[in-house]
Formats: structure tokens, sequence, C-alpha cells
């Protein structure tokens, strides 16, 4: 079937090319049966990328090693779950995935839009079959994920042992659903400006799939900083990984874009800027996608180097090239009549969070491509840490999080005085009360930056109350409806409003959780034997005794072997148990011998973490296995020509013999306040975006036969 | 041979859906309502920012005499579009 699979990607190949063709002549002559041939092609684009991908899911199943990227990416005692991830574990499977995903989405809103947008969709279809074309071309001339092999191993390399992590499995896709969600406004952006039609019909047309995007991203990236704290054993959630901030890039400015095209709908301003923020961010969204493949930066994160990474800088160049012209030539359709009513309001306020918001993209990305501007500029590589990074983007994210409070206080045009002081009065009184509150009864003015942090969340959730309640009191009022009917009422007819607010509150909440944690961690590195105790953060913490498993891990991730501990951690009455641990995953290097293939592979921390509202207690270890290296040695020169079931025996005994008489083990124990909050707060940002994203009722036709203002007043006082 | 035999059948499945509308024509796609959706998503679009106008006054973040203008203003846009919504109908404008 591999033979199909390729097949499927080089007539998917000549689609692109045919759709990006036929749409073209049809948006320049008109010719109606040509854009709707180029639509078709697209919705057959994405049958054949869906079969192809059939036909490798099926292989990874199979464990059919006559597949490179199945012998690479899997091996027989793989979890099944791990198997059917396995394909964007890898770098042509994951192009297979991007291809398959724009594909699809590409699909949708072509269909959504097919009664509308006449002059600007057949555009756009060109640009959405020339991106996935872009795709199509890496697989079909340098990554073929069908390429088979003329001596297929009897056992495949397994999954990379870091990556057998429910949240990283589920990443890639979603980082991926983020950026190709992000072209499809890109696209009708680009059909937009091709025909000058600059008002909001592209915007209002694309607006859901950029925040489905946005919100697909922030959930990639929130469960990659989940991985980072579960699985890489160094206690942190966010490392300023040149990967990590090519993901966080596009969604700072993509953050930006879905607030500034607010205005235009409403205002008919910001018209350049919201076509420059959809080009940037589908940019940063391919550099994201360029930095995990060139191998030009060093990450955990990326693929390695590859035979790819020219090609995507050609790509990006035409991209950025070819948008900025065109934005450029219109210029004058894209300037507004409109002008700022007043500083205080809504829209100037959009426009200051965006400013914020490019600025930490800025920052971001000059931290992250440092090492490449150093080596240009010096002939020296130099990088920036996190501190570096730290100290440019707390005082961002504070303005940040102000302006969260800030801005859904503020009325479109301008805000009258009575006004502000209505608005402000509580949030303000409750910031400030808390502020006392943390001053008097907490150490949280040992980090100045921490406690601003903490006020302003609670400045924010204070401003989303506030406005849910006198939403629902106004409801009251017209309708008499009781308290939890009129809320919900309200929020069901203004979702894209209380939504964007529970957002806010989400990010809120998310940032007081990085703010305590980062402040207030408290970590311990130790070496301790069995029996011995030490204190971590609040915790008295003893080492009870050494674990060994043979053939089953706690975390199901299909380690032959798992050396770790079991420890107790006492706070005042409260006792926990955690059961930290190590898995050690088979060498494919024969020189290590068969027995000492088992115990000189890659290996994983598996942390334990008590999660708790208040603080978690995080747990990881590194068992000392060097005491078993002479055992190892010999083991490996008098079995060399043993068979599996004695060699599984003389494993066996070793592990029982760590076991039994174990050396002592290093401990890093991190006592994290509020840590588990941030998980909370992308919890509520996430049900926020729903929320947003949800069609409103009021998308409804309705028809009338009134005249026009009576018609009008009757079908708003339907909503 | 089956790289290429599929290749083949692959490419005729795709041609026959794709050339269908040059052979028999886009039949519901030429209707004269391309623009209906587009002015209906401007007419709800225009309605909701009425909508969030007089919540803002409800709410106390506008004044009455604010509201008044904005009101004024936005009503007046919404009722060109649905008068260009009456046009495309082939109705005359209501009086």
């Amino acid at each position: 079937m591999a033979g199909v699979g390729s097949a499927c990607l080089l007539v998917g190949l000549l689609t692109a090319v045919y759709a990006a063709g036929v749409s073209l002549y049809g948006a320049r002559t008109g010719d109606r049966a040509a854009v709707v041939s180029g639509r078709r092609a697209i919705y057959c684009l994405a049958a054949l990328l869906l079969a192809a991908t059939a036909i490798l899911q099926s292989a990874f199943l199979r464990s059919d090693f006559s597949y490179k990227l199945v012998a690479e990416g899997s091996s027989t005692d793989t979890p099944t779950f791990y198997k059917v991830t396995a394909m964007w574990a890898t770098q042509d499977g994951s192009l297979l995935l991007w291809a398959l995903l724009m594909s699809i989405f590409s699909t949708a809103v072509l269909f959504l839009t097919r009664r509308s947008l006449r002059d600007i969709a057949p555009y756009a279809t060109t640009v959405l079959a020339v991106i996935a074309g872009f795709f199509l071309l890496l697989m079909v001339g340098w990554e073929n994920p069908f390429t088979t092999l003329a001596n297929p191993p009897v056992e495949g390399a397994g999954l990379n042992p870091l990556l057998r992590h429910p949240a990283m499995m589920i990443h890639p896709p979603m980082l991926y659903t983020g950026y190709v969600g992000f072209a499809i406004p890109f696209a009708f952006a680009i059909g937009a400006l091709i025909v000058r039609q600059t008002g909001a019909d592209w915007i209002r047309a694309t607006r859901r799939f950029a925040l489905v995007a946005w919100t697909f991203l922030g959930t990639g990236i929130m469960l990659g900083a989940l991985w980072s704290y579960t699985e890489l054993g160094w206690g942190g959630y966010w490392a300023w990984d040149p990967v990590e901030n090519a993901s966080l890039m596009p969604w700072l400015t993509g953050t930006a874009f879905i607030h500034s095209i607010m205005v235009q709908e409403k205002r008919g301003m910001l018209k350049v800027w919201n076509a420059s923020l959809i080009i940037a961010t589908f940019v940063l969204a391919l550099l994201g996608t360029f930095l995990v493949r060139s191998g030009i930066l060093d990450s955990i994160h990326a693929f390695g180097a590859s035979t790819i990474g020219k090609q995507f800088l050609v790509f990006i160049a035409i991209v950025i090239g070819g948008s900025t012209a065109l934005v450029i030539s219109r210029l004058d359709d894209l300037r507004s009549k409109a002008r700022l009513d007043s500083l205080m309001s809504r829209e100037a306020f959009f426009l200051v969070n965006n400013l914020v918001l490019i600025a930490l993209c800025v920052v971001i990305f000059w931290g992250t491509f440092f090492p490449l501007i150093s080596e240009a500029l010096t002939g020296e590589e130099a990088s920036v840490g996190p501190p570096w990074f730290n100290r440019l983007t707390t005082p961002l994210a504070l303005v940040l999080v102000a302006l969260a409070a800030i801005g859904p206080l503020l009325p479109w045009r301008k805000a009258s005085r009575f006004g502000l002081v209505r608005a402000f009065r509580a949030p303000l009184a409750v910031a400030a009360v808390t502020f006392v509150a943390l001053l008097a009864l907490t150490n949280a003015a040992d980090s100045p930056l921490s406690l601003i942090m903490f006020c302003l969340t609670a400045l924010v959730l204070t401003v989303v109350a506030q406005e849910l309640a006198r939403g629902a009191a106004a409801r009251r009022t017209i309708t008499g409806d009781p308290w939890p009917r009129a809320m919900a009422q309200l929020v069901a007819r203004n979702r894209r409003r209380y939504g964007g607010y529970l957002v806010h509150a989400g990010i809120a909440v998310l940032f007081l959780g990085v703010a305590a944690s980062s402040a207030f961690q408290e970590q311990r590195d130790v070496r301790v034997s069995p029996g011995d105790s030490f204190d971590a953060g609040g915790y008295r913490i003893t080492y009870e005794r050494a674990t060994a498993n043979l053939g089953r891990d706690s975390a199901g991730t299909g380690a032959p072997i798992s050396f770790g501990a079991v420890l107790t951690a006492r706070r005042g009455d409260e006792t926990y148990t955690l059961r930290p641990s190590r898995n050690f995953y088979p060498s494919q290097d024969a020189s290590t011998g068969p027995i000492g293939r088992f115990f000189e592979g890659e290996a994983t921390s598996e942390v334990d973490v008590r999660w708790g509202l208040r603080r978690d207690l995080w747990a990881a270890v590194r068992p000392d296995i060097s005491g078993l290296e002479p055992a190892i040695r010999e083991g490996n020169e008098k079995f060399a020509g043993s068979n599996d079931t004695v060699q599984a025996v003389v494993i066996a005994a070793l592990v029982d013999g760590y076991r039994n008489d174990p050396p002592p083990a290093t401990f890093r124990v991190i006592d994290s306040p509020l840590v588990s909050w941030i998980w909370i707060g992308a919890a509520i940002v996430l049900l926020g975006a729903l929320i947003a994203i949800w069609p409103s009722p009021e998308a409804r036709l309705r028809r009338v036969t009134s005249i026009y203002a009576a018609r009008l007043g009757k079908e708003l006082s339907r909503a | 041979m089956e790289y290429g035999l599929a290749a083949i059948l692959l490419a005729a499945l795709v041609a026959a859906v794709v050339l269908r509308p040059f052979v028999r024509g886009v039949g519901d796609d030429t209707r004269p309502s391309a623009s209906r959706e587009e002015l209906e998503a401007a007419k709800e679009a225009k309605y909701r920012e009425i909508r969030d106008a007089r919540l803002d006054v409800e709410m106390g973040k506008l004044s009455i005499e604010d509201h008044r203008a904005i009101d004024r203003e936005l009503r007046g846009e919404a009722i060109e579009i649905l008068k260009r919504l009456d046009e495309l109908d082939g109705k005359a404008p209501e009086a």
C-alpha cells in the first residue's frame, strides 16, 4: 500500500497545482465553472490526504517495518495509543499531518463561503492551494512518508521515549491546527487585498477560523507546558526554548489580531494593521514549523537537521515579500475614514493592547534568534537565557493583564467621566483590599512584581464579575427573569463579549499561577539513601525504599525497566506518598551488549506530583545504576550467546539486585505554590474561547415585512 | 507498478470530480444570490453593534446622550443594509 500512499501525495500535488491555477483563472475571468472546479479540487485534495493518512496509520498499527517511517518511529512493543500518534513524532509524518489539516480547514471554509465572497474566495482558494501544494512538494520531493526499506528490520526503533506522554501526543496536532487555522484568514486577507474589497466581509467570513486557530494553538502551547512540567524532570513548565517561543509568537500576534479585527468590524479602522497582523501571524506560524525542522537552533523539541530547511526559507521569503508588496500597493484602499473619538474608548485600548502584544513578540523574536544574529554580527554564537526573557517580558505581561481589566470597562467610541468612575470604583477597591491583605497576611512583598500581578488578577476577576452582574441586572430589568436565567441568557446572546471576558479571567488566573510559582517556589536537590530524610519547602521528606520494575512502568509507556523510589512527605498533619521513577528504554546500539542495551539506552523521568490548589509537591528521581555496571559487563560476556529467556532472567536478577540493595539516589523535590492555577486558568481560557466561537442564535435568518425602522426595532427586540 | 496504477486511477477520479462543473455547468452556483449571505452577515453584525451599545448604556458605560447619537448612526447604517437586501430580492424599497 506504500505505493498507493505515494500516489495519493503525487496526485494531491497535481490537484493543488490545478486548484491554484484554475481558481486564479476563474478569479480573473469571472468563469464560475473554473471557480467551482478549483473549490472541488480542494475537496479532492482533502480526500486524497485522508486516504494517505489512513494508509500510514494502518502501517503504524500493523507495525509494518517495511515503511522507513514505521521502522524509525515505532516498534511492536510500543503501546497502541503511541503507535497511532507516532506519525507526527516524525518529520515526514508531521508534514503529512500539516497538509491534511490544511486541506480540511480549506475545505471547510470554501464550503461555508461557496455562496458568498465571490470575488475574494477564488483568490483565497489559490493561496490555500499554493500553501498545501508547498507541503506536498516537500513530501513528494524530499521527505516522503511512504519511503520503503528494501530490507525491513525485524523490530523498529520505537517512539522517542520523551514523547511517550499523552500531552505530547496531542500537542502537535493542536499546534498544527492552530498554525493551519491562521492560514484561512491570511488567504482571505490576500484575496480581499487583491480585489480591493478591504471592508470587514473577509473578517466576518473567517473570524471564527481565527478564533479556532487561536484556541488550538493556545491549547497546544499549554499541553507542551504540562508535558515539560510532568515529563522533562527539571520541574518547570516554560524554558524559553526556541521551539516553545516559535509557537508563542504567532499566538501573541493572533491575540492582537482577534482584538483589532473588532475595531475594523465596528469602526472600519485599523485595516492596514489587521492585514499586516494576519500576514505576520501566518509567517510566524510558518517560521514555527520551519524552526522545528531546520536544525538552525538547538531545541529539545526539534527534529534535528533536515533537508527541507532551505525550501522553507525560500517559501517564507516569498510569503513575506509578496504579502508586503500587496499591502503597500493597496495602502490607498486600506486608509480608514474614521478616527479615534477618544483615548478613553475601547478601540483606543485595543490599540494599546496590540502594541504591548507586538512588543512581547518582538522581545521573544529577538531572544530566540539572538544566537543567529550574534553569529552573523560577531562570528560567535551567543544566546540569552531565561533570566533575560523574564526580565523583559514580566513588565509587559503586567501591562497586558492590566489592559485585560481596563478594556471590558470601556465602551466603544468614548467613555463618560461618570461611567468611568462607576465602572472602576468596585474593581479598584477590591484590588486595593487585595494589596493590603497580601501585605499584612503573606510574604508576597518579597516579590513586588508578583504582588502587583496578584492585585491585577483581583482587578480582572472583579471586572469580569461586575460586568456579568451588571449585564444580568440590565437584562432582568427588561425581562424580569431570575438571576441565573438572566445571566445565562446574557452570555448566550452576547457570546463573543462574555466568552472574551471569561478568556481575560482565565489569562489573569494563569498569570497568578505563573507569578506565585516562579517567585515563591522552593527547590531542593539531594542525594540520599533509603531511610534518610531531608527538608524541601515546608515538607519533611523521607526516602522510604527503592522500587525496581521489570516489564511494567506506572505510566504505561512500554519501558521494560523502571527504577524509582517511594517517598513520604509530611507537613503538619498532612502525609503524602510520592512514587517518582526513571524509565529505561533499550538501546539500538549493539555495542552496549545483550544485557547492557537494556540499561544504557535512553532514560526518562516519570515525575510524581501531589497536585493541590494551594501548592504542588513535585518529585523526580535519578537512580544511580553505576553499581550495576560490573554485573552488566559480566552478563554481556557470559550470556552473549544465550537465548532471550536466559537473558531475561539475568536482567531480572539485576533489577532485583537494585531493589534489594539500592545505592543512594539523587532527588529533585519542588514545593511550588499555586502552580495548579496555571492549568485551571488555561481551562477557563478554553471554556471562554469555546463560548466565543459557538454560533450565536442571532445568526439565524430573520425576515420581516414592516417598514424599515419598525422592522429594525422588531428584529433587535427578538435577540 | 502499484504506484503508477494507483496514480492513474486516483488522477482519473479527481479529474472526474473537478471537471464536472465544465461539463455539467454550475447549476445553483450561478444564481444571483451571491451577496445575500454577505449582506445578511453585515446586517447581523450591525444588529450586534446596536445591541452592544444598548447594553453599554444599560450598564452605565455610555451616557444617554452619547448612546442616542451612536444608536442613530448605527440604525441608519442598518437601514441601508435592509434596503440593499430588498433590492437584491427584486423588491422595491419599503416606504
